[in-house]
């Protein structure tokens, strides 16, 4: 389809902008840009088709089932988008006087108790705009704690290897040296491992739970006591608490500090797109290092403007206030039954990496159904595409050869889950008789396979008029 | 999985071999099953030097980017410059598709018979 510049024809608008209502200034000397932007100019009709034609080119959870594991593709409830669109929200201007944004202010409020009472944290910040960012900003509470009892000497985090692929990126990206530590056989942090990885260089360690296989770890709280014993402390990736949220809380495991992605776990899923909301918990003892952290005396870190994607915890907020107290844990509950169910329908043919009970998501082990078919778990999921379902996360994480990682949500319903299962087990017998259709799929998409490494590597970003 | 007898082999999952006296670089059978499908290389320039232990350059397969470790110190004679149009080949012939030769080797670093890798991938696997 043609980008929105090459439809502009010289001389066309419309006119959707309201009139200007502030006095005109006029700028100060080499300011003002000397020429006009070479914006599209359009009519409103044509602007619509454009948006429209782009919106039919993509699959969303409005368009149906969207099991990207790790990403929390649920529902998100449309009185989420009615609160967020309300004009006290979207007409505030962040350095407006403090009379005229008591509404806001109480919606952070709300968010930081709601979010605290949930994770078990004393305080939260709202400023990182997604879930890297989140961590990011957790491990670097981490770092000034140290640097606060000077204590230097620690230089390392610990991260297991079925830790959030972002994990081991944060801590080096925060200046820590990263120690990767071996799961054990049932998936979970080898006990033995993380015993020899832990010392008095130990800043810290990184861990999700329930992990990137879907499993819950049984020793968390022998994990984060080995921590503490030797001074470290423990950050919680909130990637997946949509499985144990309401239910056990990432404080009462022993974890000091943490991150939630408003954007997956309480409404707004965007999978990969945006914007999110990485809010960061922690414990009372780190609260002085939080950014915009209100205690003087302390030098508090700033990781974006304001109060971050401050939209986005509007709807998280009315999503947590919609489900209330008992709505949380049931959600929570019914994803964990949901991905029971799917991987139970679907064993026998694609088979789950651990034979038992898990918990929001689940991970397929395709390596013998290549080698019996040459047909790949990357195959797998395009030939999904052609079945209108969003293919799982893939290859991830890395313990597993061919990997697929579906996570249902608690959002579906069992009719949904029930032909999702038929779909991947007709795609299994598919394999056996016609190999060569699968490794060609899709064959109904608008897109099949795309250069992924080209368009990484040297992506064409900018349009330029020939 | 194949380990061919000729070769001798790196921990970290390269094979070499010693011909006209220059040491042939690939990666094993085992890497490039373990790796998937393999859809980029970046490849070093002929001239290049090269020191054991260290990175010469990297596969991109549809799960991760590796790095590819030099098993020798020395420089680099030739590059199979036919692996950027077809980095398939790493999957499909692993020991045909060298990826670079050494000449001047004035240090190897550990290399492993192919018994002894053998043992070593079945512990890694």
């Amino acid at each position: 389809m043609k980008l929105i510049f090459e439809k502009s024809t010289q001389g066309r608008s419309c006119s959707i902008l309201p009139p200007c209502d502030v006095e005109q200034i006029e700028l100060k000397e080499g300011l003002a840009r000397k020429t006009k932007p070479d914006l599209p100019q359009l009519s409103e009709t044509d602007v619509s088709r454009h948006y429209t034609e782009l919106c039919n080119r993509v699959h969303g959870v409005n368009n149906g089932f969207y099991p990207l594991g790790s990403c929390t593709m649920k529902y998100n409830p449309r009185i989420d988008e009615q609160m967020a669109a309300l004009e006290g929200f979207t007409s505030i201007h962040p350095l407006a006087p403090d009379y005229s944004t008591k509404g806001c202010k109480a919606v952070l409020d709300t968010a930081e108790k709601c979010l605290c009472e949930i994770t078990g944290m004393d305080g939260m910040t709202f400023q990182p705009a997604a879930g890297a960012h989140g961590e990011f900003t957790g491990v670097l509470l981490i770092k000034q704690y140290h640097a606060s009892r000077n204590d230097t000497r620690r230089t390392k985090i610990i991260v297991p290897d079925s830790a959030h692929g972002t994990n081991p990126a944060t801590a080096a990206m925060c200046g820590f040296e990263v120690v990767n530590i071996p799961s054990a056989p049932d998936g979970c942090v080898d006990l033995q491992a993380l015993k020899g990885a832990l010392g008095e260089d130990t800043a810290g360690l990184m861990l999700t739970n329930p992990n990137t296989l879907g499993i819950f770890d049984e020793n968390i709280l022998e994990i984060t006591r080995m921590v503490h014993e030797v001074g470290g402390l423990c950050y919680y990736d909130g990637a997946n608490l949509n499985a144990v949220m309401g239910v056990v809380r990432p404080g009462d495991m022993g974890f000091d500090c943490i991150h939630l992605n408003l954007h997956k776990t309480f409404a707004t899923p965007h999978g990969g797109g945006g914007p999110g909301a990485g809010a960061v918990g922690c414990k009372a003892f780190l609260r002085a290092f939080l950014p915009g952290s209100a205690i003087k005396g302390h030098e508090g870190i700033q990781v974006r403007s304001f109060a971050g994607n401050f939209l986005v915890v509007v709807k998280a907020v009315t999503y947590i206030l919609t489900l209330g107290k008992e709505g949380i844990p049931e959600a929570a509950r019914n994803a964990v039954l949901n991905a029971n169910y799917l991987m139970r329908r679907i064993q026998g043919t694609f088979e789950p990496a651990f034979d038992r009970i898990c918990m929001h998501e689940f991970v397929l082990d395709l390596s013998r159904f290549k080698e019996e078919t040459g047909v790949s778990a990357l195959d797998v999921a395009k030939s999904l595409i052609d079945r209108g379902i969003h293919p799982p996360t893939m290859y991830f994480p890395l313990i597993v050869h061919e990997a697929l990682m579906p996570e249902p949500t608690e959002t579906e319903s069992k009719e949904t889950l029930d032909e999702a299962a038929d779909i991947f087990r007709e795609l299994y017998e598919l394999a056996r008789k016609d190999p060569d259709y699968m490794k060609s799929s899709p064959h109904n998409a608008q897109i099949g396979r795309p250069d992924e490494v080209q368009a990484a590597r040297n992506p064409i970003l900018r349009w330029k008029r020939t | 999985m194949n380990y061919p007898k000729e070769l001798r082999y790196t921990k970290t999952h390269e094979w070499t071999k010693e011909e006209d006296g220059a040491y042939v670089v690939g990666i094993s059978d085992f890497a490039q099953h373990s790796l998937g499908d393999v859809v980029f290389i970046n490849l070093p320039q002929e001239g290049d030097d090269v020191k054991s232990g260290e990175a010469f350059g990297d596969v991109e397969s549809v799960k991760a980017v590796s790095d590819i470790v030099s098993p020798v110190t020395g420089r680099i004679c030739a590059v199979n410059e036919e692996l950027v149009d077809s980095p398939e080949l790493l999957n499909s012939d692993p020991y045909g598709a060298w990826i670079i030769k050494v000449a001047d080797v004035s240090e190897t670093g550990e290399l492993l018979s192919a018994a002894d890798y053998e043992e070593f991938c079945r512990q890694e696997d």
